[in-house]
């Protein structure tokens, strides 16, 4: 099939990971615990591939893409509950809704935001995070359903590991297409140069629109996955440190670089979620202290991802 | 016939008149040379024509229609083309891709087609990959069409930026100080590279030059500028005598 033939050797692959990842969980080598952290794994990297798209790929620095991530939560967790869905075929239109509303809201918030550069856009878009974070806080105040402060709680489990690999392996190879196209490369004119993009002819205002709600689109999908995983939400998992989360695994994983970001996703959850099998309780919070000493390692190792070739 | 008309254009930054009620007009098929001390608003008149800057005042007519405050993006689609003076090019992407990116702004497929890789996708990437590989070519820069521009050297780094306006196909171009930093062999081979630019693509061209033996070489009006204003427009040996182009450029009189 046409669709598929560009990313036959990353299909393979997938697949067969799928596949070791299955004989592990039905042979019960991988507790319950280990199969919820692969699928998050997999919800973090399919938002994150979102925020490479507006930052690596198109250059505009979101501190906000945490907040897209939680509109979609929040969106599926209400959606799901108060309809009471807890089938797959029912949950597709869902996930439809939840990203068309994230994406909606990026692409009405970005209209104006969008113009601004660098840090100012930074500002801008961390002012829009913290905006969302509030309204999560005081939710309840609108449905009691949202739980406010409380945390949302009672939500369908509806995800599992073949619904959220198998969608993200399709918006990966959506998304390659449109990076392997035109758009990409507009994506990565203006990355380099927005003023000499325009003068060949690229409408920047509308690529970087197109850019970011796209990236937001993808943070609602990974949302809505994510709340029908965990069955709760609360609104701290979608505030600034989260954002900067997916910036730092964007980062990692190379700016720009599908596969590094899905690999990066994968270290990220693993030392996190790792570290808390290892390390005994008393002594956890050290991986507050071990993260961030191995960040700084990676980017003296491989400052531009560690996808990427080692660096003169 | 004019390609472009410009009328009583006007632009200040801050109080400083930078562009002055200036008016010329370039004819179909001619080079038209701009020269004038450095701050007397050539490259800002460039700016104003390609759309960066939207004037205050004053009209810019292309082919006979007002492009006045055009977006640069749409006066690209509509035929002009520029090159900047310090060189803007995609410098992470390859020489290959800095061309592409220039013939597939101009719209061969959509984004559906993209995702879904239609026929129409293939054809439009076909098209646009034959026609920068023939810049490429024209250009010399074969060799080098899967490096990333910023590892060019300068003088292929100039030829590239020249093939990147090319590939949007305009009808005029507005070259920014194409010369800056050559020698003179690189200089000679620059004008006989613009004429020949002038006749395969049949474009009209306008540049602003301080290497007066390029200038007064390949163009066939110039027009003088000094603080904003347009002191002469004329041939370039008309241009060489004027007093007053001497007294604010020139110095002293060339032979």
């Amino acid at each position: 099939m046409r669709f598929l033939k560009e990313s036959k050797q990353f299909l393979v692959v997938a697949f067969i990971i799928y596949v070791i990842l299955k004989a592990l969980f039905v042979f019960g080598v991988a507790s319950s615990y280990i199969q919820q952290i692969v699928q998050y794994a997999v919800i973090i990297a399919l938002t994150s591939i979102g925020l490479n798209i507006i930052y690596g790929f198109t250059g505009q620095f979101s501190l906000g893409h945490a907040a897209f991530y939680g509109i979609g939560a929040y969106t599926s967790a209400y959606l799901t509950k108060v309809l009471g869905i807890d089938s797959l075929f029912s949950y597709i239109p869902v996930l439809m809704a939840c990203s068309v509303i994230s994406g909606l809201i990026g692409f009405l918030i970005g209209i104006p935001i969008l113009k601004l550069k660098d840090d100012f856009l930074a500002i801008a878009t961390l002012g829009f995070g913290t905006l969302v974070r509030v309204f999560f806080d005081n939710s309840d105040k609108i449905s009691d359903v949202l739980g406010g402060s409380r945390g949302f709680v009672g939500i369908p489990k509806i995800t599992n590991l073949e619904l959220v690999l198998f969608f993200t392996l399709f918006i990966i190879v959506i998304t390659r297409h449109m990076i392997n196209s035109r758009f990409g490369l507009f994506w990565r004119c203006i990355k380099d140069d927005e003023l000499a993009a325009s003068s060949i002819g690229i409408n920047t205002a509308n690529m970087k629109l197109m850019a970011f709600t796209y990236g937001c689109m993808l943070a609602g999908f990974g949302g809505a996955f994510y709340a029908n995983l965990y069955t709760f939400l609360h609104p701290s998992n979608f505030d600034i440190l989260k954002s900067i989360d997916f910036l730092i695994i964007v980062i990692i994983g190379g700016m720009g670089n599908i596969v590094g970001t899905i690999l990066a996703s994968f270290i990220w959850v693993g030392f996190i979620e790792g570290l808390r099998i290892i390390l005994p309780s008393e002594v956890l919070d050290i991986r507050w202290v071990v993260i961030p000493i191995l960040l700084i390692f990676i980017m003296m190792w491989r400052p531009y991802g560690i996808m990427a070739k080692k660096t003169k | 016939m004019k390609v472009l008309e410009v009328i009583n254009l006007e632009k200040s930054f801050g109080g400083v008149k930078a562009v002055d009620d200036v008016s010329f007009f370039i004819e179909q098929g001619e080079t038209f040379g701009i020269i004038g001390p450095n701050g007397a608003g050539k490259t800002t008149l460039f700016n104003l024509i390609s759309g960066i800057y939207t004037p205050d005042n004053g009209k810019i007519i292309f082919k006979g229609k007002d492009i006045t405050g055009f977006m640069p993006y749409k006066l690209s689609h509509i035929g002009i083309a520029r090159t900047f003076q310090n060189m803007r090019l995609f410098g992470s992407l390859t020489v290959l891709e800095n061309i592409l990116s220039a013939v597939l702004s101009k719209r061969p497929y959509n984004i559906f087609q993209a995702v879904f890789r239609t026929n129409g996708y293939t054809k439009g990437e076909k098209n646009a990959y034959n026609m920068a590989r023939e810049l490429i070519d024209f250009f010399g820069l074969n060799e080098k069409a899967d490096y990333p521009a910023n590892s060019l050297s300068y003088g292929e780094q100039r030829r590239l930026e020249l093939a990147r306006a090319l590939a949007t196909g305009p009808s005029l171009m507005l070259i920014d100080e194409p010369g800056a930093g050559m020698n003179p062999k690189e200089i000679g081979d620059l004008a006989s590279m613009i004429k020949t630019i002038k006749d395969k693509f049949s474009v009209t061209i306008a540049i602003i030059e301080h290497q007066m033996n390029l200038i007064m070489n390949i163009s066939d009006r110039i027009m003088a500028m000094d603080f904003g204003e347009v002191i002469t427009t004329s041939t370039p040996q008309e241009v060489k005598k004027d007093k007053r182009v001497i007294e604010a450029y020139l110095g002293e009189e060339l032979d």
